[in-house]
């Protein structure tokens, strides 16, 4: 049987080269992801706004969102969104927070309940108080940093310092991105978008890892190549089992994205972007080469020169 | 590498079929489950967003407990100062302490010591040893300051948490659910789960309500509505208004007569004479005796029935209820009867209790869920077993045993557990299954590089294994800190999906490191294989 190869034996792309391009570029969109946030913002869900969402499915065979809209806004209960998604009978309603703390919250979950009655079924109701929507941002962010920090130490003992630096500025760079494709997207920001950076932070690592572990091997190996050289080696060599796993991992994405429904969908939907598009590139063209720049290998042609092999 | 003794890969086998075994429960309903021995009961819990059910989540009022201690503290220097006969002027609560000044002419230092006897020992185990629930200090001009110590002010939040708790949970078994979780959350939050629930809103109003009784007399030296406009409510009485429309004040005593903690039971009926619901009642012997005595001291005049401080109805006593029972009745509808004889037989929350989250999803969505749950697991599953057969052939298909087993170790292990399965946590083991293939390319490819270099088809699959081990070692313990990260901020669904991260990196390691190890192992021996075939 003939296998498939997607990546051909023996590859000697120039990756290296392409930092003078790749650099820029990324610096470039890390900007715009920064400004969009600050500028365009994130569409953060209840989890961290404070509010309530509710999924409700109405009886008849096709949601009146006209009307269902002309009722709830003569509650009086401020910023209302409706929004049909799935099938025609689904509808998804947003309430801003309400004024007057933890019990006005609930107070608008009877009214809501009881302007629309009976003609729907209530698949889905959550409501988050003011100070619980405070805290969990705040785990949020604080989670998301002890990450990066507990990561940054173990690549710090396992590897060089230079290796823990550049794997951490990849990893920053990647969830900047990820965010701007947040901002940009306006996808729902909530607490399961702090899982998938996670991930992302995560399975960028793992790719990055991979790399720097062959970069090792052969700075170990060959103590003559020139540091460009020896990079370029490493990233052709594991080139194979990243695209393969690349493609794996998005099959496995690709799956959850078409059939995993709604509550999911803003998890699937980041995690592709991060993990497939940004983490792949970001290993490939900038934690790899960014090692010559933190000076990773300085000082190996003063040493006395060894009889090395070919790479 | 490639070399196992028959012990080792015997323990390997075990191992995993073991651990695959313990997730056979998840398979049988759990009426068939139930009848097996209890160490073979474990098994996976559905979460509330795949099965439905409402998650609400509590805060005990700590504020009210703070100025309920200073009340009490009030009450009770008032108590003893009049006891030992020490006149005194100025007794209030000020910000977090009582004040009260000691009359000139009288002995303050006896005044002291007196006041000091109120002060108590904190401590247990948490407490720092020799605290007082006390901090007297001197104001001058004989004027006291009595502030209640952090400790005390502490181990009194904590006992009201769990007094809460306590109630909460007599209140939700009250409802007839099927399991539901009662725990502490925090300092001084309970958070409640209630799988099936679809509708919160009885349960919301069952725990929304503090329940605390009072039978107290009413004040008829004057109508109510005179005290309040001429501003004259004597001290010892209080004005509240009625529950029911149209609202009506009514001029209370504070003094309780019997308070509902002297309640024995509680339950729904209806009068003989109206057919109206009511709630009739029993009091405790120390109840019964209290109110003997003051219904038989106050024959003819009205008392009220205090719920949460809004009178619910004010009979006239038209003869000594020396019985020790009694009913409520008050405008009450079949099903408000029957909620308020819940609350009083679970008896009164310590403090009030504010809902600050909740998360209801209803058992359609849930279904749904885990419907595409299974949909796109299948999905992912299928596309990934075919690119790995495509692109590796022989080793694809040891590769896909490897994933299958280990996908069975995760179910087993969480079932061992008892986790709870999440749609972000089938979302952990669906990107599982991709970080397990990652393992295995990354032995493969360093197998097909080994063979280039010119390595003899044993020699590279030995080499390829020993160094690819330590690369997946590396790129795991980074994914799993992250997992650890993600478990530890994490509540709910999240920490769902970190729980099958972690366990299915700990069992892709196992595999690559063993499984996957001895699979290729043992064709090696058996084909003896001359070239690799990848």
């Amino acid at each position: 049987m003939k296998l498939l190869r997607i990546v051909p034996d023996e590859t000697k792309f120039d990756f290296m080269r392409f930092r003078r391009i790749s650099f820029p570029i990324s610096a470039l969109l890390s900007i715009l992801a920064i400004s969009l946030y600050f500028y365009h913002g994130l569409n953060f869900g209840i989890d961290f706004k404070g509010g309530l969402l509710m999924e409700v499915q109405s009886k008849a065979p096709q949601a009146d969102l006209a009307k269902m809209r002309t009722t709830l806004n003569g509650l009086g209960l401020g910023d209302i969104q409706l929004q049909q998604f799935g099938s025609p009978r689904e509808v998804l309603i947003r309430i801003a927070e309400q004024p007057g703390g933890d019990a006005a919250q609930q107070a608008a979950v009877a009214k809501v309940r009881g302007a629309l009655g009976d003609q729907v079924e209530y698949r889905r109701v959550e409501v988050v108080g003011p100070r619980v929507s405070g805290e969990l941002l705040s785990y949020g962010i604080i989670g998301l940093m002890s990450a990066i920090l507990c990561i940054l130490v173990y690549l710090w003992f396992r590897f060089e310092w230079q290796f823990a630096l550049g794997a951490m500025i990849a990893n920053v760079h990647d969830l900047v991105l990820t965010i701007g494709f947040m901002s940009v997207t306006q996808v729902d920001f909530d607490l399961t978008s702090i899982a998938a950076l996670l991930t992302i932070l995560g399975y960028s690592l793992n790719d990055t890892v991979v790399i720097y572990d062959r970069i090792r091997e052969m700075l170990r190996r060959y103590k003559k190549i020139p540091m460009p050289d020896l990079l370029n080696a490493s990233v052709n060599q594991t080139l194979s089992r990243s695209v393969i796993t690349h493609v794996t991992v998005s099959l496995a994405l690709l799956a959850l994205l078409l059939f995993g429904g709604q509550p999911i969908h803003s998890f699937t939907a980041t995690m592709m972007f991060g993990v497939v598009l940004v983490g792949t590139y970001t290993s490939v063209f900038i934690a790899s080469p960014i090692l010559i720049y933190l000076g990773v290998g300085t000082g190996r042609d003063s040493l006395t020169a060894s009889d090395d092999d070919k790479p | 590498m490639l070399y196992f003794t028959r012990w080792r890969a015997a323990a390997i086998l075990l191992t995993a079929f073991l651990v695959c075994l313990c997730a056979v429960p998840n398979f049988f309903p759990s009426s068939v489950v139930e009848s097996w021995p209890k160490w073979a009961q474990r098994h996976l819990v559905l979460g509330l967003d795949l099965q439905g059910g409402s998650h609400i989540l509590l805060e005990v009022d700590t504020a009210t407990v703070r100025k309920d201690m200073l009340e009490t503290l009030r009450d009770d220097v008032r108590r003893v100062l009049r006891e030992a006969r020490i006149g005194y002027t100025g007794l209030a609560v000020r910000g977090n302490a009582v004040a009260v000044k000691i009359r000139e002419g009288t002995n303050s230092g006896e005044a002291l010591s007196k006041l000091r006897t109120l002060s108590t020992p904190v401590g247990g185990v948490f407490g720092t040893a020799g605290a007082q629930s006390l901090d007297i200090t001197s104001a001058g001009n004989d004027q006291y300051l009595l502030a209640i110590t952090e400790p005390a002010i502490q181990q009194r939040v904590r006992q009201a948490v769990d007094q809460s708790i306590q109630i909460v949970e007599r209140r939700v078994n009250e409802l007839g659910t099927v399991e539901p979780l009662i725990q502490r959350e925090g300092a001084d939050r309970i958070l409640v789960q209630v799988p099936g629930l679809q509708d919160p809103t009885r349960l919301k109003e069952l725990l929304g309500k503090t329940a605390k009784l009072d039978f107290r007399l009413v004040d008829t030296s004057m109508p109510a509505e005179q005290a309040v406009q001429s501003h004259s409510v004597p001290p010892d009485d209080e004005v509240l208004m009625s529950a029911s429309a149209p609202k009506q004040p009514y001029l209370v005593q504070k003094r309780v007569m019997v308070s509902g903690a002297d309640l024995t039971d509680a339950q729904p009926g209806f009068d003989q004479r109206t057919s109206e619901p009511i709630v009739s009642f029993r009091f405790n012997t120390s109840g019964a005796r209290k109110f003997a005595e003051t219904t038989q001291q106050n024959v003819g005049k009205p008392f009220a029935i205090v719920l949460d401080n809004e009178v619910i109805s004010a009979p006239v006593i038209r003869e000594p209820i020396l019985g020790g029972s009694g009913q409520i009745s008050g405008n009450f509808t079949v099903q408000s009867a029957n909620d308020l004889a819940i609350l009083l037989r679970a008896g009164a929350l310590p403090a009030p209790l504010t809902i600050i989250e909740e998360r209801t999803v209803g058992p359609g969505l849930g279904a749904d869920s885990i419907q595409k749950g299974k949909i796109s697991s299948y999905v992912g599953a299928v596309m990934v077993i075919l690119f790995m057969l495509v692109t590796y052939g022989l080793f694809g298909l040891f590769a896909n045993i490897a994933v299958a087993v280990n996908v069975a170790m995760i179910f087993g292990l969480l079932s061992l557990l008892n986790a709870t399965l999440t749609l972000p946590g089938i979302a952990g083991i669906v990107l599982t299954v991709g970080i397990a293939v990652d393992s295995n390319v990354l032995i493969y490819e360093r197998i097909r590089e080994e063979v280039r270099h010119g390595r003899t088809a044993i020699n590279a699959i030995d080499a390829g294994f020993s160094r690819a081990l330590a690369t997946i070692l590396d790129s795991n313990i980074t994914t799993f800190i992250a997992a650890a990260v993600l478990f530890y901020i994490g509540t709910g669904p999240v920490r769902g999906f970190a729980v099958t991260l972690g366990i299915g990196i700990i069992t892709t390691v196992f595999t690559a490191f063993t499984l996957t190890r001895l699979i290729v192992a043992s064709w090696v021996r058996w084909r003896r294989p001359q070239t690799v075939p990848i």
